[in-house]
């Protein structure tokens, strides 16, 4: 394990050292220390190699992550994994607004609650979440699924797209085009899977699902004539 | 009359109200009859005070021109000197502007790619996420972020030359894009994580920041990921010049892309492209003085766009104070848009060379704003190119030849006291006297400013 000190070295210097490992490093584990909620901590990083943040971030840690796993012993600022196309970003603690927003792949595991516009346009990311998570969650949600152990807060999955929304608890209201969906075995088992993958005890079958009508795909137009 | 057969008093000659004229009216039955509103692509149509409404002064006994061909006047011009570690170098002042994969083809981007290379400059891609031909093609692209992030990846963000991060457009300031289902191929579909045939909406704001001050955070963000080595551009759609420009320099920009309401688009609502925005004329003078105002002009660069068409307009931009111009409209229109070469098909859809804007419908008969591959093949990438790079040569060398005339050894030596305005709009709007005076409405005293 190789340790890093934000406040000693700077975030330039810390996030270069993390982007420069190639596939096949050495020192597969890195620590960082004194995160202090700076923003953009390790962002766009590209090798299989583990780090973990000790204290709480700012804006956009993990952003387009690409194979690494992120764990941060704290809270997360806005725009946690923001873009992330694969590996893990995983939160100790509660995550502000926007976590996982347009998120391609990977998996983002939330282990407080997350604030509005969780997995906002998200576009093929997988994002669990341990307690509630706020409004406008999943808002243009293209692909990808989104768990809410907890409860969702007003206007879930509005003028959702393809992805998918597994809420155990209250959702407060849905969103435009947003409809609750029948729970098939297929969904039982994605989410078996992604829970034992975000480490939650909660159990598949007590969770509803909820997806898009389609409604909104395509403009009405008036054909009368 | 005197034929005896008209009966009854003379009748009151049939008169057109200019309140609802025939466009208006065609347009209330249009959307009786259909229930949704207008959507088309291209600019204003309108005519608003613009760069025809300036004139160059030329030199005379006060002031010494160049000689016309051989004498030295540079157009080369350095974007992103303030933090990138690889400003843009480009011979020329002319740049393409973003246009999205999706609303135009493949090819027609790989066109655009290979003018810009030939003629030195650049070109940038747009919503839809960057394509291979595009970036193999293009020596130097700049990377939109937008909203809908479609395609958006950190591999192809590292591949770009300059990110410019699209706060809004001049064809609709404070609105999202719109990509209509027939436009939706595997390949759009593929690239934006969507399924085929729907109607996709591009956002009208970006999903994780909002103020200027989350937007300063987002670029250090960008410039963590790509090292600090490309610039960060950032585009707004004329409405708030001054403070836009202000706020995008606090945030970080390195350059600042200012597009008037004429600026074309690919498809968005006919009312927020004629009822939305300021004209690009008004907008040049209010941005270079908040870059003046911070002391960062030249420093931070500026770009210009909507409805630059000639070399007029280019050495125009200059003189107001602009670094460098976009093109996207009259780009396609040198690609082959529009052309009446295809009139037999444009009647087929209705309409005539010149006025077919229909380009969210994917029925193009010139195969550059299309996504159909039998209209696609039409269009060839190679003769696009080099018909790109001609138009660029010729815009370059009208500036020149302006520049010249005005004793300028290079074209960001033009200025306002160069201008002189033909109306009173103009004047007032660019801050330039009316020609044959030394005054412009809204200056406090006496004399130029
Ligand atoms: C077909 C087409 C597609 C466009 N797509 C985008 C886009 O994806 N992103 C963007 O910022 N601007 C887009 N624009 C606007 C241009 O970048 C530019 O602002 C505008 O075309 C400049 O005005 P002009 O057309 O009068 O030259 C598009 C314009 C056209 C004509």
């Amino acid at each position: 394990m190789q340790t890093l000190d934000l406040q000693a070295v700077g975030l330039r210097e810390l996030n270069q050292k993390l982007q420069s490992q190639k596939d096949s490093v050495e020192h597969q584990r890195w620590q960082v220390v004194n995160a202090k909620g700076s923003h953009a901590i390790a962002v766009g990083l590209d090798a299989p190699i583990e780090v973990t943040v000790e204290g709480s971030t700012g804006y956009y840690c993990g952003g387009m992550n690409q194979k690494a796993t992120v764990t941060i012993n704290g809270y997360a600022g806005p725009g946690v994994a923001e873009n992330m196309m694969s590996g893990s970003v995983i939160v100790e603690g509660d995550a502000s607004q926007y976590a996982g927003a347009t998120g391609n792949g990977g998996t983002l595991v939330i282990k407080g609650n997350a604030s509005s516009r969780c997995g906002i346009s998200m576009k093929g990311i997988n994002i669990v979440v341990h307690g509630n998570v706020g409004h406008m969650s999943a808002f243009m949600a293209q692909s990808g699924n989104l768990v809410v152990c907890g409860d969702a807060g007003e206007a879930l999955g509005d003028s959702i797209y393809e992805a998918r929304l597994f809420v155990r608890g209250s959702v407060q209201s849905l969103g435009a085009d947003c409809i609750e969906k029948e729970m098939k075995e297929e969904h039982l088992q994605l989410l078996k899977q992604l829970l034992e993958q975000a480490q939650s005890d909660a159990k598949p079958e007590e969770f509803k699902r909820y997806g898009s009508a389609r409604k909104l795909y395509n403009f009405n137009i008036d054909n009368a004539y | 009359m005197s034929d005896g057969k008209t009966q009854g008093p003379p009748r009151t000659e049939a008169i057109q109200s200019s309140t609802f004229s025939s466009s208006i009216n065609a347009e209330i039955r249009r959307a009786a009859a259909t229930g949704i509103y207008d959507i088309r692509g291209g600019g204003a149509k309108r005519k608003v005070p613009h760069f025809d409404d300036l004139l160059f002064l030329g030199a005379s006994i006060s002031r010494y021109p160049l000689e016309g061909y051989r004498e030295k006047c540079d157009t080369s011009v350095k974007l992103g000197t303030r933090y990138a570690k690889n400003p843009i170098e480009l011979d020329i002042p002319i740049t393409i502007a973003g246009m999205s994969f999706g609303a135009l083809s493949g090819p027609a981007k790989e066109a655009l790619g290979r003018g810009a290379t030939l003629a030195g400059t650049s070109t940038t891609t747009g919503d839809g996420g960057m394509t291979a031909e595009e970036r193999g093609h293009s020596n130097k692209l700049v990377y939109q972020y937008l909203p809908s992030r479609y395609g958006m990846n950190p591999d192809d963000l590292r591949k770009a030359d300059a990110i410019e991060v699209v706060v809004g457009q001049g064809a609709k300031p404070g609105g999202g894009g719109m990509l209509l289902g027939q436009k939706i191929s595997d390949r759009v579909a593929g690239m934006r994580n969507l399924p085929k045939g729907i109607d996709q909406r591009s956002a009208c704001r970006h999903p994780d920041w909002t103020g200027p001050d989350d937007l300063e955070i987002k670029i250090l963000e960008l410039r963590e990921i790509t090292g600090w080595r490309v610039p960060i551009y950032i585009k707004v759609g004329g409405s708030r010049p001054y403070f836009d420009t202000t706020l995008a320099v606090k945030a970080g920009a390195d350059v600042v892309v200012l597009d008037g309401m004429q600026g074309g688009t690919a498809a968005t609502q006919d009312v927020f492209i004629e009822h939305v925005g300021l004209p690009i004329l008004a907008c040049i003078r209010e941005a270079v003085r908040a870059l003046q105002d911070m002391g960062l002009h030249r420093e931070v660069q500026l770009v210009v766009s909507g409805g630059v068409r000639t070399g007029a307009d280019v050495a125009k931009c200059m003189a107001l104070g602009a670094d460098a111009v976009a093109i996207g409209t009259a780009a396609l229109i040198a690609l082959g848009d529009n052309d009446p070469r295809w009139e037999d098909e444009y009647q087929k859809l209705g309409t005539t060379a010149g006025a077919y804007d229909d380009w969210h419908e994917g029925q193009d008969p010139a195969g550059i704003t299309t996504q159909d591959p039998d209209l696609m093949a039409r269009f060839d990438p190679i003769e696009g190119g080099r018909r790109l790079n001609n138009y660029l040569k010729v815009m370059t060398l009208e500036a020149q030849t302006i520049a010249r005339a005005c004793g300028k050894n290079h074209v960001h030596n033009l200025e306002p006291e160069d201008l002189c305005a033909l109306t009173l709009e103009a004047s007032a709007m660019a801050k330039i006297p009316l020609a044959g005076t030394d005054w412009y409405m809204g200056q406090s005293g006496p004399g130029r400013e």
